[in-house]
């Protein structure tokens, strides 16, 4: 009697994994269902993971996540109203917005209309619900090793993905906006794709954030781009979740021949977040430039871990990074360059700088090269200090509040990264964004 | 009449070493004084410490600006009041370009004085006409806060910030040094210019020359922390003459 009951309570609490609870919602069935399986059972291997795996050294998701919530409901009417009054604060003109609330395509916010010529938008949900193996199989395909990608693959419930065809300059930047409306503490597990043909250009930009009221939400995000041959992409995103949230984002990025990747990354929200992408170089010629900024306080904990794949010859890649924290806040920067033997004539180099604001501020830096080819010009650096005591006396002298002066250099100390976005009103967003998190310090 | 400027008794040390050993100074409205004296004998700590620059302690006297006790203010309300120290060394402030800074300081000063915001377009074109007259090119105005400027450019951007800011009290720190004949007297001219019955000038140097140019009311000979002599404008040629070593005596 008392084996039966305790072989029931087993069954019941493995049929309370946030997976079990959410199978029925998650779109696709057959080989789809087959890889989200497979997927799941991958992240349980590991589950969350945890300080003693190395990767994962200054992000321990056991201790800091405790556990993966459960996937949230999809957006009712009040959710979706949430969702439209916080996006009124962080809209910006010109672009094309697509609006994920809670994990889930809102085309009532979104603007799916009027396509560019040679531009197509299609929603995962879409894709996994029915038909193109192909596609499938290319969605699954991220590096399931990595727990926090797996456990992505296996619960997926949506996402856009753009395909942009060769030659196509698209004029308007494409903006993924995620909201956390706010409601239940819950968690959205997305996936998106950018395939950008040969000779073809575009700019994509991702926000998160939160509704009014939306508290400990967690984020499950991940990012498939390809870059065609001669292509290039700008890229900024804008992590700006609320103060209580987790955001996980996994990204694979692969380059293409005579190519030009952008990206910068911005996390001023969020009370832990992760970003982990890997970028493969595998044209010739080609060059990527990522650039990242952490603005944190209170107890924020930020994590940028970066690794970059030199495969051919020829191809130039660079990393800036800056960090400004305050308080108890913790800012994580690992970034990785390995160059295999083929790829002669590489020019990587990685800068980062952090600037600690208190005593209890706390920022890793953790570069590693890993060359293989003997003909190349690879570097990193890395600095940590506080702020200049004899600029801070100048600026006060000049008539700037303690703040307002300690600002004015946490800006600029910044503006190096920033500098780096092309696209004049993309580049406001991410001061505004930083301006934001100024404006809440002081 | 209140004195503009009243330093009385001032003890400071820093580090627990005392640099200043009871100065006393008092300069009006109108008038420019000269401070002189050799290496060490604490003019750039009086500077300093006038502005409010942290790291010294002030253990004994007073100084008071327009009556008020300016020892309790915090260096951005003393320059909302109407202190300016142009700098020996002006830093340079990567990432921040000149003209934000002059605009966000001049604005954090209006409004802790309760006035209303300069206007962009006003702003522009008193920098402008200012920056003309000091022969300090536009470009200049787009880099960052001194980044790349010569040592004469960095003087004449402290010129700039004073006829921006119009302090009541200009506290000049060695002006001279790092500047050749030219650049001083282009510095200098935009120092006289702001000349006013209702603004003083305390003009801190070690050599007699920058006194050829911008002439003083009053001459102090600082010795050893201390105000060891005050005289006319003669006094700086005599020193010029006799050197600093019958005072440095006299101070022991």
């Amino acid at each position: 009697m008392n084996v039966a009951v305790a072989k029931t309570d087993r069954v019941e609490a493995a049929d309370e994994t946030p997976f079990a609870l959410a199978r029925s919602r998650l779109p696709g069935s057959g080989a789809v269902a087959d890889l989200r399986r497979e997927a799941y059972d991958a992240f349980q291997r590991i589950g969350l993971p945890h300080r003693r795996i190395e990767d994962w050294k200054y992000t321990d998701l056991r201790a800091l996540m405790r556990e993966v919530l459960p996937l949230a409901a999809a957006p009712d009417a009040e959710a979706l109203a949430r969702a439209a009054a916080a996006l009124k604060l962080h809209a910006i003109d010109g672009v094309r917005r697509l609006v994920l609330v809670d994990g889930v395509l809102a085309p009532s916010l979104s603007e799916f209309g009027d396509l560019e010529p040679k531009l197509s938008l299609r929603s995962l949900r879409d894709i996994l619900a029915g038909g193109d193996a192909a596609l499938q199989k290319e969605l699954f395909g991220l590096d399931s090793n990595n727990p926090m990608i797996a456990l992505n693959s296996a619960m997926m419930t949506d996402g856009v993905v753009i395909a942009v065809a060769d030659g196509a300059k698209l004029t308007q930047p494409l903006h993924v906006v995620h909201i956390a409306s706010g409601g239940a503490p819950a968690a959205v597990f997305t996936r998106s794709m950018l395939k950008l043909g040969n000779d073809s250009s575009a700019t994509l930009v991702e926000s998160y954030i939160a509704g009014e009221g939306a508290a400990a939400y967690q984020v499950h995000d991940s990012l498939v781009i390809a870059i065609g041959d001669r292509a290039r992409l700008d890229h900024v995103r804008l992590v700006e979740d609320g103060r209580e949230a987790f955001n996980i984002t996994s990204s694979a990025i692969d380059v293409g021949s005579h190519a030009h990747f952008n990206t910068f990354g911005m996390a001023t929200g969020a009370l832990v977040s992760r970003y982990q992408a890997v970028i493969n170089v595998a044209g010739e010629h080609s060059r990527v430039e990522t650039n990242g900024v952490n603005l944190l306080n209170g107890k924020q904990h930020a994590d940028t871990t970066l690794v970059m794949n030199h495969d051919v010859p020829h191809c130039a890649s660079r990393e800036v990074f800056r960090a400004v924290v305050d308080d108890r806040g913790h800012s994580v920067f690992q970034g990785r360059i390995n160059v295999r033997q083929p790829a002669q004539h590489t020019d990587a180099k990685m800068m980062t700088r952090a600037l600690l604001l208190s005593d209890d501020a706390e920022a890793d830096n953790k570069p590693e090269l890993e060359i293989f080819a003997d003909d190349v010009t690879c570097g990193h650096g890395a600095t940590t200090g506080a702020l200049d005591e004899s600029l801070l006396f100048y600026l006060r002298a000049r008539g700037l509040p303690e703040k307002d002066a300690q600002s004015l250099l946490i800006q600029a100390f910044v503006g190096e990264a920033i500098e780096s976005i092309a696209d004049d009103s993309l580049r406001d967003l991410a001061i505004g964004a930083a301006a934001r998190w100024l404006e809440a310090r002081a | 009449m209140t004195a503009l400027l009243e330093v009385k008794n001032l003890q400071v040390s820093v580090a627990e070493r005392e640099i200043l050993h009871g100065l006393t100074l008092t300069v009006n409205a109108g008038e420019v004084h000269a401070i002189m004296g050799p290496n060490g004998s604490g003019k750039s700590t009086l500077s300093h410490v006038i502005a409010g620059k942290p790291g010294y302690e002030v253990t004994g006297g007073e100084i008071l600006f327009k009556g008020e006790d300016l020892l309790a203010m915090a260096p951005d309300v003393r320059a909302a009041k109407g202190v300016f120290l142009a700098f020996q060394y002006p830093v340079e402030i990567p990432g921040v370009a000149t003209m934000t800074f002059l605009r966000t300081a001049l604005n954090a000063q209006r409004k802790a004085r309760g006035e209303a915001e300069f206007s962009t377009p006003d702003f522009l074109k008193k920098v402008r006409e200012v920056a003309g007259s000091l022969g300090i090119p536009q470009e200049m105005l787009r880099r960052g806060v001194n980044v790349g400027f010569s040592g004469g450019e960095k003087k004449r951007n402290e010129v700039l910030q004073m006829a921006l800011f119009q302090p009541s009290l200009c506290i000049l720190d060695e002006m001279d040094s790092g500047l050749d004949i030219d650049a001083l007297r282009i510095a200098a001219d935009g120092v006289n210019a702001l000349r006013s019955p209702d603004r003083a000038m305390v003009v801190i140097t070690h050599y007699q020359r920058l006194l050829d140019y911008i002439v003083p009311d009053v001459v102090h000979v600082m010795s050893k922390g201390k105000v060891v002599k005050s005289g006319g404008k003669e006094l700086a040629l005599e020193l010029e003459a006799t050197g600093y070593a019958q005072y440095e005596d006299k101070a022991a």
